[in-house]
């Protein structure tokens, strides 16, 4: 790991910094979101509303859910004006995420 | 009172209009700002410049300090050159938010017009707000008069905006005292002060899209601790910083801030004041007074209290018989905050120390007249007990 004297001041992460370059799940809240693709307007009230980087999108088109990061809030699913994302119960194989590496620097 | 003759140019304003020309000079993009007595005049008069069209800075009317030290971190992220200005319950409100910019490196030039903290409550001055502040991570400098207040605030931004220090720097002036009281100031003209501050071109701006950059994130104990260290450095480079600065002022006014403090007839005396700020111009009316009777005695004034220059001050101070220093704050339970500083300077620094003596004056703007101050020199001469915490002016 990196010295003082040789990061970034301030804290600041140059290049900027995204849950995409970090597996942050771990844990879920017992219920997770579940994406019906035939409902979706692509509104993306969803993307929006996220409060983790959960929701897929590819040029402009809502694509899937990253459940590597969801935390099963539900406010994608409030957000959805056409139910097109719905919250079910976690199954007990659910949830498998890939922890982060140990010693994986990512902070800079 | 004798009038240099490269001073005739001279201004009569009070030490919050110095302030607010500095502000008007530098020409900051955002001010983020809450009046609070007695700072209030300082913004008011630059809110002025502002509405007359003499700077283009961005006032945003904020509902309290506390927003307006958040909008001042925004903006200071974004790229923005800032300032604001606050007093006691002012800074504390902001406090929580003066540690973020220290620690975010921003470079805020906040002046302030030193006032008592609640409670009980009361608007005039001391220095708990700034004492409070004191280890936020600012730079934290003190005039003694309304000519200081205006000079150090335009060292001030230099100073925070240098690429080795980059963190909020704090000038303070007495309130009422200084923020309120009329004397003649020497204005620079506008472009030296232009021309003195320069460009400022942040480390990071947040809006550089093409440089993109995340800013303020969470830190954990692998790295929370390095980036404090950090910090450490940037005081200790505003030293040098400092100094430098000082140098090119000079070029650019006929004034110069010597080293970290100004000594009064200090070399040859066999007693030492040391006072922050506008008492100090009592203190050196005392001075000559008691001269004139044969009693040598000396002043040393900080500018900085943070960094605080332990070493020059210790060696400033070795000579003499015995050092009174003078508060206007208190540490509960504990003695003077400058009083503190001192100690651990002659202790680390001298082996033969002078005695120490420790006195709280002027808490809630407490009148702290000539004779006051000659009685601390009185005590010194007496050997009274250095162990003892004394009151001045105190009914008891």
């Amino acid at each position: 790991m990196k010295r003082y004297q040789e990061l970034p001041i301030g804290g600041v992460i140059p290049g900027g910094a995204t849950p995409h370059l970090v597996q942050t799940g771990g844990w879920r809240s017992g219920t997770k979101p579940v994406f019906h693709e035939k409902l979706c307007v692509n509104c993306l009230l969803c993307w929006v509303h996220c409060p983790e980087a959960t929701i897929l999108v590819e040029r402009s088109q809502m694509v899937g859910i990253s459940y590597d990061h969801c935390k099963g809030c539900g406010i994608c699913s409030q957000a959805c004006p056409t139910g097109a994302i719905v919250m079910v119960a976690e199954t007990n194989d659910e949830p498998q995420m890939p922890r982060q590496k140990a010693g994986e620097e990512v902070c800079v | 009172m004798r009038v240099a003759p490269e001073q005739k140019r001279l201004t009569l304003i009070t030490g919050a209009e110095a302030a607010a020309h500095a502000m008007r000079q530098i020409n900051p993009d955002v001010v983020p700002v809450y009046p609070i007595t007695p700072q209030t005049p300082i913004i008011e008069t630059f809110a002025q410049f502002v509405a007359d069209g003499q700077c283009d800075s961005e006032i945003i009317n904020v509902e309290s300090e506390h927003s307006a030290m958040s909008a001042a971190v925004g903006a200071s992220c974004a790229g923005a050159r800032v300032m604001t200005a606050t007093s006691s319950q002012g800074l504390a409100l902001m406090l929580e938010i003066v540690y973020i910019a220290a620690s975010m490196r921003c470079p805020i030039v906040i002046a302030v017009g030193s006032r008592a903290l609640s409670g009980p409550i009361n608007i005039h001055c001391d220095h708990s707000d700034s004492m409070m502040a004191r280890d936020a991570g600012c730079v934290q400098i003190f005039a003694e008069n309304a000519q200081e207040a205006y000079d150090l605030m335009i060292i001030a931004q230099r100073l925070a905006e240098d690429r080795r220090v980059l963190v909020p720097v704090m000038v303070m002036q007495d309130g009422f005292t200084i923020t309120h009281s009329a004397e003649p100031v020497a204005l620079l003209p506008d472009e030296s002060v232009r021309e003195f501050v320069g460009r400022y071109e942040p480390l990071y701006p947040l809006l550089d899209t093409d440089r993109p950059t995340t800013q303020g994130p969470f830190a954990l104990p692998d790295y929370y601790f390095e980036l404090k260290r950090q910090q450490v450095d940037a005081l200790e480079a505003a030293r040098t910083v400092w100094l430098e600065l000082q140098e090119r002022f000079a070029e650019i006014s006929d004034r110069r801030y010597k080293g970290f403090f100004e000594e009064y007839k200090l070399r040859d005396a066999d007693y030492a004041l040391v006072i922050l700020s506008s008492t100090a111009g009592t203190a050196k009316v005392v001075i000559d007074r008691l001269r004139r009777k044969g009693i040598k005695v000396g002043l040393l004034r900080p500018w900085l209290f943070r960094p605080f220059p332990a070493e020059e001050i210790a060696q400033a101070l070795a000579h003499v018989r015995a050092v009174a220093v003078l508060d206007r704050a208190i540490s509960f339970g504990s003695w003077g905050p400058l009083y503190l500083e001192i100690s651990a300077a002659l202790g680390r620094h001298l082996q033969q120390k002078p005695v120490l003596y420790n006195y709280i004056y002027g808490l809630g703007g407490r009148d702290t007249p000539p004779e006051l101050l000659a009685s601390v020199v009185t005590d010194m001469q007496n050997e009274g007990d250095p162990a003892v915490l004394r009151y001045l002016g105190l009914r008891e």
